[in-house]
């Protein structure tokens, strides 16, 4: 196998496995999931340390170190806010026969 | 792509943290798991972050770590601040910064490419350039639109189509040209057209429907983290960009379902005429309207009462009342509950964290389809802020422009009761028959006014 094709295997595996694993979610948890998702994505943060680490100019630094900028703050402010989030939902009383919600 | 000459251990810390990335999904997708998933997310992304410090001989490792502080900080303040009310702006936002740091690391790594690089590698670059774009400009429009720093409703002027058009057409040749010649020169104009692209793209989104674009960014670019991380060779950026692109795409097409729209004609409805535009003035055709008093004597003898929480309300930051009211009726006798419309809120799902912030039983909450068959019986709905989810026009005016959007069927209850500031229409722009009903009540006012009089209406009785 090509290396193309490993790569090609991996995305659409992860695009089965995104599908998936979210196709029961009720509407509830729109919110914290699409906040969720959206922090996971702030992940680019790794590839911005990788292309500042080997920036070769002041241009390609400069850049590079405003990509990290924006990118720890989609990865941090996700997570925080989803965490945010959840907690409120959590701090129900978790023990309650399922009734009809009188 | 760069080899990837990363040693075994780096490659199975990666393969863990994909995994993990997957869990933390699953976990957020249920309601007891969604913050321990958050949690492991979050681990995940600290550890994968941190691997390259520890085998990689990177230059300007101070820089890079006071980039990453002021990142955080100004994430997580801005986290901690903002207003549960002013959520989807901040998701927004976050999602478009995230975009526009995909974009700028794409081009960074085309400056690394040699003329020698397999053009789908260089095409996944422009890819990655365009679309980043396209979602950092789309975010902040969006942004701007729920902020109300700019009209919330449609925005179309003549010719936008064709310029829209043409935008894409240029998009296509300057990404053919980057590959061509794997020239970052090309590759930067790619990047301002794709910033237009996103303008244009979210410009003409009506008020109601910007959610939905919200989720269609999101997912925007977690495929251009997706094709980063391709072009990067980096494990960790393929599977978690994949990740978050396939579950945001199925999250988009489940809540234009939940709002009966398809997404093309969420995006291009306005373009044809149609789609959220509407009339958007207050009417002036007689109503009932009541104090307080007689609205807590209405309620006070009920006995199975459903509130319809909408946006309004958490502007007015009233839950709380609300909440009392809730107790006190139901301390009476009443069997009381929430209607949750799935799109209430100004994002789907966003009235339940509302009402979470106001420790608002979760059990009290009832879905859409749970309490539609049960209104019909239902002494007096309260709707308190809410309008476009109870309009009945989605069920009986085709012309509507939310007809065919499944609603709370309020208009068969005994009573219902609309507390509202006045009688100028929804976040959609249009009118609501219901209004006008004989068995409608108005009570006029701000909502956190209106329901702590009537909760001390309701307790003098």
């Amino acid at each position: 196998m090509s290396e193309a094709v490993v790569w090609l295997t991996v995305f659409v595996l992860s695009v089965f496995v995104g599908v998936e694993v979210i196709s029961k979610v009720s509407s509830t948890l729109h919110t914290p999931l699409m906040s969720g998702a959206n922090a996971i994505h702030g992940i680019i943060l790794l590839g911005a340390v990788l292309v500042t680490g080997t920036a070769d100019s002041t241009l390609t630094l400069v850049v590079g170190l405003v990509a990290t900028v924006l990118a720890t703050v989609n990865m941090v402010g996700g997570f925080v806010v989803t965490d945010r989030m959840l907690q409120m939902f959590s701090r129900k009383p978790a023990r309650r026969p399922r009734g009809d919600g009188s | 792509m760069t080899p990837t000459l990363a040693p075994t251990w780096v490659q199975l810390v990666y393969l863990a943290c994909a995994v993990c990335f997957i869990l933390a999904l699953k976990g957020l997708a249920g309601p007891r798991t969604a913050r321990g998933g958050n949690l492991v997310g979050a681990a995940a992304a600290v550890v994968a972050v941190a691997v390259p410090f520890t085998y990689l001989d990177l230059d300007h490792v101070a820089l890079i770590l006071v980039a990453i502080a002021v990142g955080g900080v100004v994430g997580a303040v801005g986290a901690q601040r903002v207003q549960m009310t002013q959520m989807p702006q901040l998701v927004a936002l976050f999602n478009g910064v995230g975009g526009g740091a995909a974009a700028l690391v794409a081009l960074l790594e085309l400056g690394h490419l040699g003329d020698a690089t397999p053009a789908f590698d260089v095409g996944a670059t422009a890819f990655t350039v365009a679309v980043g774009a396209v979602s950092f400009a789309g975010s902040v429009v969006t942004f701007a639109k729920l902020q109300e720093l700019m009209t919330s409703r449609p925005v179309v002027f003549p010719g936008l189509p064709v310029l829209f058009g043409a935008l894409l057409l240029a998009t296509l040749v300057l990404a053919g040209l980057v590959v061509a010649e794997v020239a970052v020169g090309w590759a930067v104009g790619l990047a301002l057209v794709g910033l237009a692209v996103g303008v244009l793209l979210v410009l003409p989104v009506g008020g109601a429907d910007v959610p939905i674009v919200i989720s269609l960014l999101n997912a925007l670019t977690g495929l251009t983290v997706a094709a980063g991380g391709y072009v990067l060779g980096n494990i960790v950026l393929l599977v978690a960009g994949t990740l978050v692109g396939a579950s945001g795409t199925f999250l988009t097409l489940l809540m234009a379902r939940a709002m009966g729209r398809s997404v093309a004609s969420i995006l291009f409805g306005a373009l044809r005429g149609g789609s959220t535009l509407g009339a958007g003035e207050a009417s002036d055709r007689p109503v009932r309207s009541a104090g307080p008093e007689d609205v807590a004597i209405l309620l006070g003898y009920a006995e199975r009462v459903v509130v319809v929480p909408g946006y309004g309300l958490a502007v007015a930051q009233a839950q709380h009342t609300l909440r009392e009211l809730v107790e006190v009726l139901a301390a009476r006798g009443a069997r009381v509950d929430y209607a949750i419309h799935p799109v209430a809120g100004r994002m789907p799902g966003h009235m339940n964290v509302l009402l979470a912030e106001a420790q608002v039983p979760y059990e009290q909450l009832v879905e859409m389809d749970d309490i539609n068959p049960e209104l019909p019986h239902t002494d007096v709905v309260l709707v308190v802020g809410a309008n476009d989810v109870v309009n009945p026009a989605a069920r009986t005016t085709p012309s509507a422009p939310i007809y065919g959007m499944p609603i709370l069927d309020v208009d068969q209850a005994r009573q219902v009761v609309f507390l509202k500031r006045s009688m100028r229409p929804g976040f959609a722009g249009i009118e609501n028959e219901l209004l006008f009903d004989p068995r409608t009540t108005l009570l006029f006012g701000d909502a956190k006014e209106s329901l702590a009089k009537l909760l001390a209406a309701v307790k003098a009785l």
